[in-house]
């Protein structure tokens, strides 16, 4: 399995994920900083990516759209907040209208990349996926916890472990 | 279930909110109507039935009446909208990595696929 390791953390809502690769930091590192690579990754098979300006340096800015299967296409952007060539990538991703402008009413998402080599000719690459406004949900349903707040608590707790009806 | 994106963005707006955050705390425990709740903070009774009401559309809260007495309760369907755009995310991520080892497997410039 690519992906060695999924963690969800309940306290901010985020997600991180570990994948590993039989390839050096520099070639992971490609997936991100060629567009044309890009694109055959970025969206799934059924809303495949179109990336049309690509600058991926701190400060920048990628822009791209999708196209779906009615012939769609939402649009979004990434600001790039962060970018060390082959080892860190940190950006906010988040719809746009058809013209490139971002749409404020969305929620923008927080992702951070690091790529870092473990040896064997392997590299890790961690992604942590940030919710700004839903991490106030965990945060809230994890003060519940602390508080121990009775039958209500208990639900919520299976939520959070995963336990779906 | 499918949960529309405008549902999240009415949850993420809801508690977007340290007020409404409290009062989502408060009210596991499901045993104050929203004249006790307001009396936990330094604002106007309206203003509190104002973020009680939004929090009831977001469906993070319900109010339930008990004898003469309106009582909010947080919703645990409502968090667990949550859990599933996490499950959502880790879905199209665990896609997205798939691709990747993929297009490493298999670089653009080189396509004979000899797997």
């Amino acid at each position: 399995m690519t992906v060695t390791a999924v963690r969800k953390d309940a306290d901010n809502l985020t997600m991180t994920l570990d994948a590993e690769f039989a390839v050096s930091p520099e070639r992971v590192w490609q997936l991100w900083a060629d567009p044309r690579q890009l694109e055959r990754w970025w969206g799934p098979p059924s809303y495949p990516a179109t990336v049309t300006s690509h600058d991926l340096r701190t400060g920048g800015r990628v822009e791209y759209h999708m196209t779906g299967p009615e012939g769609d296409q939402p649009h979004g952007y990434w600001e790039i907040i962060e970018a060390d060539e082959p080892h860190r990538l940190v950006f906010r991703d988040g719809f746009a209208d058809a013209d490139g402008k971002p749409n404020s009413d969305m929620p923008l998402n927080e992702a951070r990349v690091t790529i870092a080599e473990i040896g064997n000719g392997r590299t890790r690459m961690t992604i942590q996926s940030i919710f700004p406004d839903a991490a106030a949900m965990e945060q809230l349903i994890a003060m519940g916890m602390e508080e121990g707040l009775k039958q209500a608590v208990g639900q919520i707790d299976a939520i959070l472990t995963g336990v779906t009806p | 279930m499918q949960i529309a994106p405008p549902d999240f963005d009415r949850i993420f707006g809801a508690l977007a909110d340290a007020t409404r955050r409290d009062i989502v705390r408060r009210a596991v425990g499901a045993e104050e109507g929203v004249a006790q709740l307001a009396s936990h903070y330094a604002m106007s009774f309206a203003a509190v039935q104002k973020h009680v009401a939004i929090l009831e559309r977001a469906g993070l809260v319900t109010k339930e009446r008990i004898g003469r007495r309106k009582i909010v309760r947080t919703n645990p369907e409502g968090l667990r909208v949550a859990r599933r755009l996490l499950d959502r995310y880790e879905e199209l991520w665990r896609g997205r990595i798939d691709r990747m080892s993929a297009l490493i497997a298999d670089p653009p410039d080189r396509k004979e696929t000899d797997q």
